[in-house]
């Protein structure tokens, strides 16, 4: 057998290797473009030419992506706990459930640009309408994933508890809660990636006459100015705060499987 | 029969155990030899009849009733020892008195349990995806234990093993009766096994559900390995396993028995 060090490396480098040089050779394509094409600035920056913005922007930019973060992990951790709750209640009584699910639908299908107005008449510009709406955006998948888990009990176990008396209590805080660990993960990591998509929308439509501002108002005002440079940064900001923010829920939910569930 | 999601109804059944007797129970599969056992444990409602544990309704009575399951059914996010504990942790008269000297005691019952049923220290700490399919029935048997019942209802326990295991967890489980003697209801397909643990055999038709004969095995107890070997006990095991086609044979030729769930019984 070949060094298995040597081995993994080239698997990493086997599987980065493409993407990478793929990445390089669109750049390149659309750096070429530009200057072939003569594109003005305010339509298709360069490539260089953003790298440019983003470095004399950066602290602007840095700036911009503390407060989208904030807003959009404020809001999932509030959907997290709402959600939690919700499906605590929906787990209770059939009832319930039947009777409330059609409004989370609701909740789920209204666009969220539809809304982010009236969010904005209720609760006025800035930070708190943000949240949410951010909010309104992550809770669904919590509500649907968690209360799947916290049903999905096998039958035989709910025997098991309720022949050892346990009350409607003890049954969802060992059983039932316990039980939706797995679900309410995954439901988080969605949640987690609209929670971004969130923030920006607010930011978008509520983000004036603050001072600290978001990503998405910076994406808005750089529009409005033909910024396309300082756009285009904006914009891969954005992509990568909603990269690490998923990349983060995942990792915390991996662990929490491994360590806490006994994934298998 | 069963009826789609419907249990299989029983007819007359007339079945009494006397205290720390162990019975088992045979029949040809969808004879209602589980819903039998659920209605005993008090986790069914008979929809007519009447049906005594101790003098009381089930789950109702003082006697405390145990059930272990055809699946081991472990919480797989607790450990041995955790999943062990759940019972003692469920009984909310024993969460009143919660303190420091009742959890110590608490604590070395468990590890005291997890010990009869063969596993070591090591093992209670483990996660049941950790442990074989006859480690994670011992600790089913140990979670069922730990609350000492009067009643232990076994619903095909050892089903999923090999036969070997089977031997070895029929031998730990014949040691557990008698160091304790409770009442063991025994459900299983495995004659053998049945004449090996019981002190009486009962075999069960199906449409409609009722006992056919009920065959004394009158073998010394506590049972040990040597007794397979006994001509004596192949006999035994030939009658019964007669009894059991009689019970297939009657089941084809019997109409489909009406869903009324009767049973009565005393222990």
């Amino acid at each position: 057998m070949p060094d298995t060090s040597k081995s993994k490396l080239a698997q990493v480098l086997r599987a980065v290797a493409p993407p990478l040089i793929l990445l390089v050779v669109l750049l390149s394509l659309w750096q070429f473009s530009v200057w072939w094409f003569d594109l003005k600035p305010f339509l298709v920056p360069s490539p260089f030419r953003v790298a440019t913005a983003a470095y004399s922007t950066f602290g602007k930019l840095a700036a911009a992506t503390k407060v989208s973060a904030a807003a959009a992990l404020s809001g999932f951790a509030a959907s997290l706990i709402a959600g939690v709750v919700i499906a605590f209640f929906f787990s209770q009584s059939r009832l319930i459930r039947i009777s409330c699910y059609p409004y989370a639908i609701f909740l789920q299908t209204v666009p969220i640009v539809a809304i982010a107005p009236l969010v904005i008449n209720w609760f006025g510009s800035g930070f708190r309408s943000i949240v949410i709406i951010t909010f309104i955006i992550s809770l669904f998948p919590i509500i649907t994933s968690t209360t799947t888990g916290m049903t999905s009990v096998d039958p035989e176990l709910l025997d098991l508890f309720r022949l050892n008396r346990a009350s409607r209590w003890q049954i969802w805080l060992k059983l039932r809660l316990p039980n939706a660990v797995p679900h309410l993960i995954t439901g988080a990591r969605t949640s987690s990636g609209l929670s971004v998509v969130g923030a920006l929308v607010g930011e978008y439509f509520a983000g004036f006459g603050v001072n600290d501002y978001g990503l998405g108002f910076l994406i808005g005002r750089n529009t409005s100015q033909m910024r396309t440079d300082e756009l285009f940064a904006a914009v891969i900001a954005s992509t990568l705060l909603g990269i690490a923010i998923f990349g983060a829920v995942s990792i915390v939910g991996a662990f929490i499987l491994n360590r806490w569930y006994d994934a298998k | 029969m069963s009826y789609g999601d419907a249990l299989p109804s029983l007819a007359e059944v007339d079945l009494s155990v006397a205290k720390g007797e162990f019975v088992s129970i045979v029949g040809p599969s969808g004879c209602g030899k589980s819903t039998l056992l659920r209605l005993v444990a008090g986790l069914r409602v008979a929809t007519s009849g009447q049906l005594t544990v101790d003098g009381d309704e089930p789950g109702h009575s003082q006697t405390k009733a145990a059930f272990v399951f055809q699946e081991p059914n472990l919480l797989p996010w607790r450990t041995v020892a955790g999943n062990v504990r759940l019972p003692l942790e469920l009984d909310r008269a024993n969460a009143a008195t919660n303190n420091a000297s009742n959890k110590a005691d608490l604590k070395s019952l468990v590890a005291q349990t997890i010990r009869r049923v063969g596993l070591s220290r090591e093992d209670a700490a483990k996660r049941p995806s950790e442990l074989s399919g006859g480690m994670r029935m011992r600790v089913s048997l140990a979670r069922a234990l730990v609350t000492d019942p009067d009643i232990m209802l076994l619903d095909e326990p050892f089903a999923a093993l090999d036969d070997i295991l089977r031997q070895q967890l029929n031998e730990e489980l014949q040691r557990l009766w008698w160091s304790k003697r409770w009442t063991g209801l025994f459900v299983t397909h495995n004659v053998s096994e049945a004449v090996f643990l019981s002190q009486r055999v009962l075999v069960m038709s199906q449409s409609p559900g009722t006992i056919l004969e009920s065959i004394e095995i009158p073998f010394d107890i506590p049972r040990t390995p040597e007794l397979r070997a006994d001509p004596e006990f192949a006999r035994l095991t030939g009658i019964v396993s007669g009894h059991l086609r009689r019970a297939a044979d009657f089941a084809d030729g019997g109409k489909a028995g009406a869903e009324v769930s009767t049973a009565e019984g005393t222990t």
